[in-house]
């Protein structure tokens, strides 16, 4: 029977993918998939064809019996036909390395990894050594994905420096900001990825332990790399001889439990440990004590399952992709009030009007973009006249922005800014950790002052008293909750001030 | 539709063993608890302390802390409704309150009938197809209060 691939996604899912594999069933030999990320056409059908895969959608069940009777399943014109996926602009655009398989493997079969160039970062990894691997890392230019860009091969080479006789590597896998689902996508579409990246950061830092910590609020992540785990564990790809390297690595998966603040590295490390998830001083770093004490990797998702392709095709191919400081790929995630939702990954470098109203295609409500909202709920409100921002760490930080895990939230003309000002502050205080006073009473008391504001309370006192509280929350928070909160907030008052007045 | 079974105690203790010998073991616990009873029924605290070692302020303190651990079961289904910025976007706020009005209860509120509990939740990474819901942990996109409406009919 003729093969075809439906994404089993969570936004796949949502969109109706299942009811669509369901009818196709009899007719086909239906394969679920990752999703592409072109999540305006999910549920998508792909078609396998002597011409390569061809595309149909947004396929709805009800759509199913036309699609068979034009000829579907052998590549049939029908109005749904968008032709050769590979060829449509928004993946042919794309510069996939993170993402290669992601919608076009079977997430939990091994052979499909292999022959889609799983497993040789890894078999190079244990040819080279620890030494040489740390090294490649470095050279690739390859920063933390999580949100704060630190470098890391230099993180790997203090773990792998530390002593001590019981190390660990931590993926964080909490992606808690707003706009964001990349570590979703790539969990749900190619775990094995991510299973490698964290077996190579074992091998190279002498950790024989892994914790992947997953927030609660993706069942289907959780439930798709548990598998994955047990698949990899069964074929020897973990456990006491990591792929016949001699050495022991082991991956177990745990549960958030809906805390914003478990995402920063050190809370997470706390709530690893079982305890509320309050934010550590540092130092010491975790590279040094994290976990239990012992030398810790903490990697976002993305960051680690970059690894195997750096490490299969080399630090130079990767290193010559991007600009200035910022190398290699980001999966863009484009959300919101936007046309063209979905993930898309490019060299850093591409401005943010591009990824908004070209790539994007603007609002989905057809309305004016007003402001985006870039790096979740930590992140900077942009108007279009900086929509020349390029899309790289220095240049939004420049413009007291942050680029963070790669979302972009568009929002339409009928945003308020100052509502979206008061929200900052009120999830910063509903998620602060509560151990430092300027993020813990400063959101409170950002809280009230945004009310006056908006009441029309002595707004010139109030408006200045904001900017003062964001001054200390900015200098005097202990973490990038409180200190980050204050970006939100200014950049909703510098840009849009008519939103504050009465 | 999740069926939780009532609180006892061996059966408690049955759950706490099984994982207490895990590293860091209070959270996989605290789980496995809310999915047997629906919630961390106060009488399980004491259980957990003395399995972990710990006071039963601590463990209070890390039941508290986290916003998905419940204190009472939740009604036969649970909606959680994302309130995060990439759904407000989408008229997220708007859908809440007719939702909540259509239902009759607020946050973390259960109806009257007992059918239907509604969580705030911030982001599902269902931010490119809001606005956006989990009911009973299934997906569900591009929402609005009839769409709701409808899901929760079909749960029933
Ligand atoms: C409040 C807060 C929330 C964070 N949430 C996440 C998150 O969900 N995922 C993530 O990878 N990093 C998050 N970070 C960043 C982490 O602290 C840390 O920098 C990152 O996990 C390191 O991995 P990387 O170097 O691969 O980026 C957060 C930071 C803060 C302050
Ligand atoms: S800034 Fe907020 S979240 Fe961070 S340590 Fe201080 S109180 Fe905790
Ligand atoms: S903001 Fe609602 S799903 Fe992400």
């Amino acid at each position: 029977m003729t093969r075809v691939f439906i994404a089993r996604d969570a936004a796949a899912l949502a969109l109706g993918a299942d009811a669509v594999a369901a009818a196709l069933a009899p007719h086909a030999t239906v394969v679920r998939t990752g999703s592409r990320g072109m999540h305006w056409l999910e549920p998508l059908v792909e078609v396998e064809t002597p011409a390569g895969r061809i595309a149909y959608g947004p396929v709805d069940v009800a759509d199913v019996p036309g699609l068979l009777a034009a000829g579907m399943l052998t590549g049939g014109a029908h109005a749904l036909c968008l032709g050769v996926t590979e060829a449509i602009p928004f993946l042919a655009r794309q510069t996939r390395l993170t993402f290669a398989r992601c919608g076009v493997v079977d997430p939990l079969s091994l052979d499909d990894y292999r022959a889609h160039g799983g497993f040789i970062g890894l078999q190079k990894a244990i040819e080279a050594g620890a030494a040489a691997t740390i090294d490649t890392v470095l050279k690739s230019g390859l920063r933390g994905r999580g949100g704060a860009g630190f470098p890391t091969g230099i993180k790997w080479k203090t773990t792998a420096d530390a002593e001590g006789d019981r190390k660990y590597i931590v993926c964080n896998a909490d992606e808690g900001d707003s706009g964001t689902f990349a570590d979703r996508m790539l969990m749900e579409g190619d775990p094995f990825s991510l299973i490698e990246g964290m077996a190579i950061a074992g091998l190279s830092t002498g950790a024989t332990k892994g914790y992947v910590y997953t927030r609660s609020e993706y069942p289907h992540a959780i439930a798709t790399f548990d598998a994955a785990l047990a698949v990899a564990r069964a074929a020897g790809m973990l456990g006491p001889d990591v792929f016949g390297s001699g050495q022991t690595f082991d991956i177990e998966q745990r549960v958030g439990a809906g805390a914003y603040v478990c995402g920063e590295e050190t809370a997470l490390l706390e709530s690893l440990e079982g305890k509320r998830g309050q934010v550590r001083a540092k130092p010491p770093l975790p590279a040094h004590k994290g976990l239990f004490g012992c030398p810790t990797v903490v990697n976002n998702v993305i960051t680690l399952a970059t690894v195997p392709c750096i490490l299969r095709d080399g630090p130079e191919a990767y290193q010559a992709i991007g600009m200035g400081r910022s190398r290699g790929t980001m999966p863009i995630q484009l959300a919101g009030n936007v046309r063209f939702g979905g993930l898309f990954e490019a060299g850093f470098g591409v401005s943010l009007g591009d990824l908004v109203n070209d790539i994007g295609g603007g609002t989905l409500s057809g309305r004016p973009v007003r402001a985006v909202q870039v790096g979740g709920p930590l992140g900077a409100y942009f108007p279009p006249f900086l929509f020349d921002t390029p899309f790289d760490y220095e240049a939004f930080a420049a413009r007291d922005g942050l680029i963070g895990h790669g979302g972009i939230v568009v929002f339409d003309d009928t945003v308020d800014l100052a509502k979206q000002a008061r929200f900052a502050m009120e999830f910063c205080a509903a998620e602060s950790c509560g151990k430092c006073t300027p993020c813990r009473i400063g959101s409170t008391r950002g809280m009230e002052t945004m009310d006056k504001i908006t009441a029309g309370t002595a707004v010139a006192a109030n408006t200045a008293l904001l900017r003062d509280l964001c001054h200390t929350m900015k200098f005097g928070s202990l973490c990038a909750l409180g200190g980050f909160i204050p970006y939100p907030v200014l950049s909703a008052l510098d840009h849009f001030p008519e939103d504050f007045r009465p | 539709m999740p069926v939780f079974e009532s609180f006892n105690a061996d059966r408690a203790a049955d759950i706490i063993a099984a994982h207490a010998g895990r590293e860091g073991a209070s959270l996989p616990i605290l789980h496995a608890l809310q999915h047997a009873f629906g919630c961390v029924p106060s009488d399980a605290v004491p259980l957990v302390a003395k399995a972990l070692n710990l006071s039963r302020a601590e463990v209070h303190g890390i039941v508290t802390f986290y916003h998905e651990f419940r204190r009472t079961p939740p009604g036969k289904h649970v909606l959680q409704l994302c309130r995060a910025e990439a759904c407000q976007a989408l008229g997220a706020d708007r859908l809440a309150e007719a939702v909540r009005t259509r239902l009759g209860v607020d946050w973390h509120g259960t109806t009257e009938d007992g059918d239907v509990t509604l969580e705030p939740v911030f982001c599902l990474g269902l931010c490119s197809v809001g606005p956006a819901a989990l009911l009973d942990g299934t997906p569900l996109a591009r929402l609005n209060a009839d769409k709701i409406v409808t899901a929760l009919e079909s749960a029933a």
